[in-house]
């Protein structure tokens, strides 16, 4: 789950991390009201999880907070590459006399946890990697060590901090990990570190990713998802314990197992390429268990997408076997009873196949087509949604 | 011969006493796998029956281990509980934990991955169906009744693609197929279990699944062009997959432009390895290699 700014920077407050006063509003009325307590020329940040807010017109700043309410009205409904700004962010402008970078993330190939800092930040890290690479020191963290001041000396060493602001870097280094790794993070990233005139250094801007399969030991965390921007079907879908993600095309999709249903993506896109470019409408794997509530579960938020004109049930009979599956698929159809109206094609592979099949064959549902082979299913179903 | 697990390896479950350890450690079992023992602290010194096999459950791992010379643990503790019991597993040495719990936090299983370097325990998981040598054993929950033991050896990021490929493959046989796991950080890499059926003599071909999501498949590729002489077919799955989204499995997002499919064939097929547009087309590649 990625965070809003405002949300990333009261986490790393509450490490303490060294932030600027600040605050989030969604009406102009509150950012004006957020800036008069502030009392000094601010800066108004539309809140979009997207990066080039600054140059879409998202980031002003304002003298007073009559300005602040301005330019939070020109701010707030911004369209910023498709993501609407409901909220803005109100915070202190400080005058910057240096930029840094310093970021934790995942390494994924090594399997370890790496730690990124520099002395020229403010621009996009990729850029900096790909054209200075010697400007970014990257530092590999054991998982198992963590970070401690020995550690964040090496990593603020290695960046080549000057000697002025290296304590302060230090100790945010610390504070920085204290976030990546009691809040359960993917990546903390403060970009840019600030120097401001006086010499403080703060954290101005920054990017957190938490796990979601932490959640258990962060129930808190579950208030800093952006209910309002998820689609209302995945949405829903999430509330039956439903892996769904909403995609553009016509045919729905079920399966059991993500692997299984991701290859059930790109076959129905192939086999619809003869069909007019015909695309899935959904990814959705309804796991081993494939019981007749789970499959009526799936089907009833497959069947609630407009755009869906059929429907690929396509399930390999593992664990549990086909003709359970079938079972499923013939309760599910009774349990919608008139919400089920699009074309159903199903492909039952695995265990008991034949009794699957014959179970679907003798309930002779007239949404009902089986197709024996995943390739043949999806031609068909794609066929259906042309 | 098999890579990872054999007719010798003996079996304990952690989390035998709850309920997907149970029915799965019946399933396993019921397959011919040798299981020896289930670990459970609080139900130490007591036994599960099993359709009249009784299973003694142990209060630890390094215990159940010196008193059954068990090699092999299947591990199904649930997410909260699982970082401890693979570090309980490692400490004690054994040859092989294959963690099927899935929902780890990745804080969790990088910190036990770290932790097992420099040991002896080989991790098959988190997030994974585990590993099967058809015929021989089963650590895990690979349905045991959809193929045969044969000479194809099968290595995959996810389980409903490993279970479609044996079936497919089912008349040819495999020798060992083993599921990854789908998280962002696992233990048994693609490479290691390339590198395994390699030097195996009953392997004679390869499978290898993919799916989008970091660059195992990439490094794989790079692994198999300068080491790998056995043929090898290759499918990946997510070609349709928005960038942003996590498909299932927690590892299986395309960030920006990394982790494509499309990078991902590629790079197989720079390795010479034949990529499939589908599973079966994966299985008819295979065919036309082995003869069969």
């Amino acid at each position: 789950m990625d965070l809003f700014e405002y949300q990333a920077r009261d986490l790393l407050a509450s490490h303490g991390v060294p932030v600027l006063p600040g605050g989030v509003a969604e009406t102009p009325e509150q950012a004006e009201a957020i800036a008069r307590e502030i009392g000094t020329q601010v800066v108004v940040k539309a809140q979009v999880k997207t990066g080039g807010r600054g140059k879409a017109g998202g980031v002003k700043l304002a003298a007073d907070a009559d300005e602040a309410r301005a330019r939070a009205q020109d701010i707030l409904g911004l369209d910023i590459k498709g993501h609407i700004t409901h909220r803005v962010m109100v915070a202190q402008a400080s005058d910057i006399a240096e930029e840094y970078y310093f970021s934790y993330l995942l390494d994924r190939s090594n399997r370890t946890f790496l730690a990124m800092a520099s002395k020229e930040g403010g621009m996009e890290i990729e850029q900096l990697a790909v054209e200075r690479p010697e400007a970014l020191a990257r530092i590999p963290v054991d998982a198992s060590k963590g970070v401690d001041a020995a550690k964040a000396a090496e990593i603020v060493d290695a960046a080549g901090f000057a000697p002025e602001v290296r304590d302060q870097v230090i100790a945010i280094a610390v504070q920085l990990w204290d976030v990546f790794s009691k809040e359960d993070a993917t990546l903390v990233e403060v970009n840019p570190l600030a120097k401001a005139p006086d010499g403080t250094v703060l954290a101005l801007d920054a990017k957190v990713t938490l796990d979601e399969n932490a959640g258990f030991r962060h129930p808190e965390h579950a208030a800093l998802e952006d209910k309002a921007a998820a689609d209302p079907l995945e949405a829903a879908a999430k509330e039956k314990d439903l892996n769904y993600v909403k995609l553009d095309g016509e045919v729905g999709i079920i399966g059991n197992g993500a692997g299984l249903v991701m290859s059930t993506l790109d076959v129905v896109a192939y086999a619809g390429e003869e069909f007019g470019g015909v695309k899935p409408a959904n990814f959705l794997d309804i796991g081993g268990g494939a019981s007749a509530e789970v499959m009526a579960n799936g089907l009833h938020i497959i069947l609630g997408d407009p755009a869906v004109k059929s429907v690929f049930v396509n399930v390999f009979g593992g664990i549990t076997a086909c003709d359970a599956v079938a079972n499923g698929i013939v309760s599910a159809l009774s349990i919608l009873g008139d919400e089920a109206t699009k074309p159903l094609v199903v492909r039952l592979d695995g265990n008991n196949v034949e009794e699957g099949r014959r179970i679907l064959a003798e309930a002779n549902h007239p949404l009902v087509t089986v197709v024996d082979t995943m390739d043949g299913a999806a031609r068909r179903a794609a066929e259906l949604a042309a | 011969m098999s890579i990872f697990l054999n007719e010798n390896s003996k079996v304990i479950v952690q989390g035998m006493t709850g309920s997907e350890g149970s029915k799965h450690t019946q399933r396993m079992l019921a397959s011919g796998t040798a299981i020896v023992g289930g670990v459970n602290p609080r139900k130490a010194g007591t036994s599960v029956d099993f359709d009249g096999a009784s299973v003694p459950v142990f209060g630890g791992v390094a215990e159940a281990m010196k008193e059954t010379g068990a090699d092999v643990s299947v591990i199904f503790v649930p997410p909260p509980f699982a970082k401890a019991a693979v570090i309980e597993a490692i400490d004690a040495q054994i040859g092989l934990a294959v963690v099927i719990t899935e929902g780890i936090p990745v804080h969790d299983s990088t910190y036990f991955w770290a932790h097992a370097q420099g040991g002896s325990t080989r991790i098959i998981g988190p997030n994974c169906p585990g590993l099967i040598s058809p015929g021989r054993s089963n650590a895990g929950i690979i349905p045991a009744n959809i193929t045969k033991q044969g000479k194809i050896g099968l290595v995959s990021k996810s389980g409903t693609l490993t279970y479609q490929m044996m079936y497919e493959l089912r008349d040819i046989g495999f020798s060992t197929a083993i599921g990854i796991g789908g998280d962002p950080v696992i233990g048994t890499t693609h490479i290691d279990a390339l590198q395994a059926f390699q030097e195996d003599p009953e392997t004679e071909a390869i499978v290898m699944i993919g799916e989008i999501g970091g660059d195992a498949e990439e490094r794989a590729a790079d692994f198999i062009k300068a080491n790998v002489t056995k043929p090898v077919v290759g499918y990946v799955a997510g070609f349709t997959a928005p960038e942003g989204k996590t498909m299932g499995h927690a590892g299986a997002i395309v960030s920006g432009s990394a982790g494509t499919a499309q990078a991902k064939k590629e790079a197989l097929e720079a390795a010479g390895v034949r990529v499939g547009k589908t599973p079966s087309e994966t299985a008819t590649l295979m065919r036309e290699l082995v003869g069969a």
